[in-house]
């Protein structure tokens, strides 16, 4: 049973590692979406947000297509740096961030959309940089929804299937994650192996949606 | 005049589209006086008008001058960012960062250089806080967010987060009309008192005739973006 602990870790390593990713990815295009007027802005809004509607397993395949070892973008990395991409947690990580992506970036085109421009105005006339502006104002009120959005993300990085199984495969202690391992022990007939880690899965998400509860409220000083 | 420096030297030229209307902002006066009033009704430009000259609103063309200092020339190509024009601004609604306490508010500015991306901690002092709190009676509110303050402190609050980086001059937006009368001449008979005590020029809008009343050394009349009246002297019948 101890078997379980190895896609569990491997899961919330993967899960960090594409929140963390989508803090900077999300917030940074969110906030250039919500503050930027240009052509074909909603165009690229909804590029931006197709990873959440389309099939995980037509995203998979558009990674595959691109990190592969024949893709482009794999074609190089492996020809720079000898790095294969492919069947590796990094990939998984790729592929769960992509996948989770929208659900920061929307939270943060909205939250920065509902902080009234006066406020950075003000902040502009006290004398504080741009950045600072952003830190100091923006950010602050628009936190607590991007908060949520990470969450959210959080909460699909850990349950993301197709796109990772299309691109880092299921090699156990590798690549395995719990969904995959999951699948894998009802494939095999090991019935009591996935009711452990059907357990070990929900109660993994109540733990989070329960510190989603905790901290996401009164996170930030009170508001108008 | 008397020979004084020209405090304000504005030519400005914006068009605005709201949807289908047009409107047009053509705005000019010079004045020496300390103390001025841009007078006119709603709709006819005073707030763009005034944001252009602060900086956050861009001029088509134009000129202005604070003070002896150019902050914006379409001829010469000068167009000083808000951050460098150096202006103390009340909005109308006062703006008040609604994530900081009173004393966060007022701190705001002077929270520079090495911890410039964070704002001031609750408990920390800084002298020309303490100053403008305890000038404006504020020290009792001053852990308290602007939500929890009376109209009366918020409009204080919003003054002192302006003056404590000592502006150039002070930019008033309609700053009585979210209080009620009473109040209202209160706090314009403070601000008078304020204003010659700091000697600094001020430029306030309004289409509240007792504000000219009170507080104008001249008063510039504005109506559909344009100067209907040159600047005339006041109601506030002091020197200049």
């Amino acid at each position: 049973m101890e078997g379980a602990w190895v896609p569990l870790a491997l899961t919330l390593k993967v899960a960090a590692w594409a929140t963390g990713l989508n803090l900077f990815l999300g917030v940074g295009i969110g906030f250039a979406m919500a503050r930027w007027r240009f052509f074909g802005r909603e165009w690229v809004d909804a590029l931006l947000t197709l990873p959440m509607v389309m099939p995980p397993t037509v995203l998979g395949y558009y990674l595959l297509v691109l990190i592969g070892s024949q893709g482009p973008l794999g074609a190089w990395l492996l020809q720079t740096f000898g790095v294969r991409l492919i069947f590796t947690w990094q990939a998984a990580v790729i592929a769960a961030t992509v996948v989770s992506f929208p659900l920061v970036f929307k939270a943060a085109r909205a939250a920065f959309e509902t902080v009234d421009p006066q406020f950075e105005d003000a902040a502009r006339l006290l004398g504080v940089s741009e950045w600072a502006v952003f830190f100091r104002v923006s950010l602050p009120l628009a936190w607590r929804s991007i908060l949520s959005g990470l969450l959210l993300a959080f909460a699909r990085a850990l349950g993301e299937f197709g796109a990772t199984l299309m691109v880092a495969g299921s090699i156990p202690g590798k690549t395995q994650t719990l969904s995959i391992a999951v699948y894998e022990a009802v494939q095999a007939g090991q019935d009591d192996v996935a009711n452990f880690l059907v357990w070990v899965t929900s109660i993994t998400c109540m733990a989070v949606l329960l510190a989603a509860g905790r901290w996401v409220p009164g996170r930030v000083g009170p508001r108008a | 005049m008397k020979g004084a420096r020209l405090n304000w030297d504005v030519a400005l030229r914006k068009a605005l589209r709201h949807g289908d209307t047009h409107f047009e902002i053509d705005v000019q006066f010079c004045s020496a006086a300390s103390r001025l009033v841009l007078f006119g009704p709603s709709g006819a430009g005073k707030t763009q008008t005034l944001k252009m000259l602060a900086g956050i609103v861009r001029p088509d063309q134009g000129r202005v001058a604070v003070a002896g200092r150019v902050l914006f020339d379409s001829a010469a190509k000068t167009d000083l960012s808000p951050q460098q024009r150096h202006l103390g601004y009340v909005f109308q609604d006062y703006a008040l960062f609604p994530h900081l306490s009173v004393h966060q508010n007022i701190a705001f500015a002077r929270q520079r250089l090495a911890r410039a991306w964070l704002n001031p901690g609750r408990a920390q002092t800084d002298p020309a806080v303490e100053h403008w709190l305890q000038a404006f009676k504020l020290q009792a509110v001053a852990g308290h967010y602007p939500h929890q303050i009376s109209g009366g402190q918020r409009q204080r609050t919003a003054l002192a987060r302006a003056l404590v980086n000592n502006p150039t001059a002070l930019l008033l937006d309609e700053p009585f009309a979210a209080l009620d009368s009473g109040l209202r001449r209160q706090l314009r008979d403070e601000l008078r008192e304020l204003l010659v005590a700091l000697k600094i020029p001020m430029l306030l809008i309004t289409h509240d005739t007792e504000d000219v009343q009170a507080l104008a050394d001249q008063v510039v009349h504005l109506e559909a973006g344009r100067v209907s009246v040159e600047p005339v002297t006041g109601g506030a019948t002091h020197s200049v």
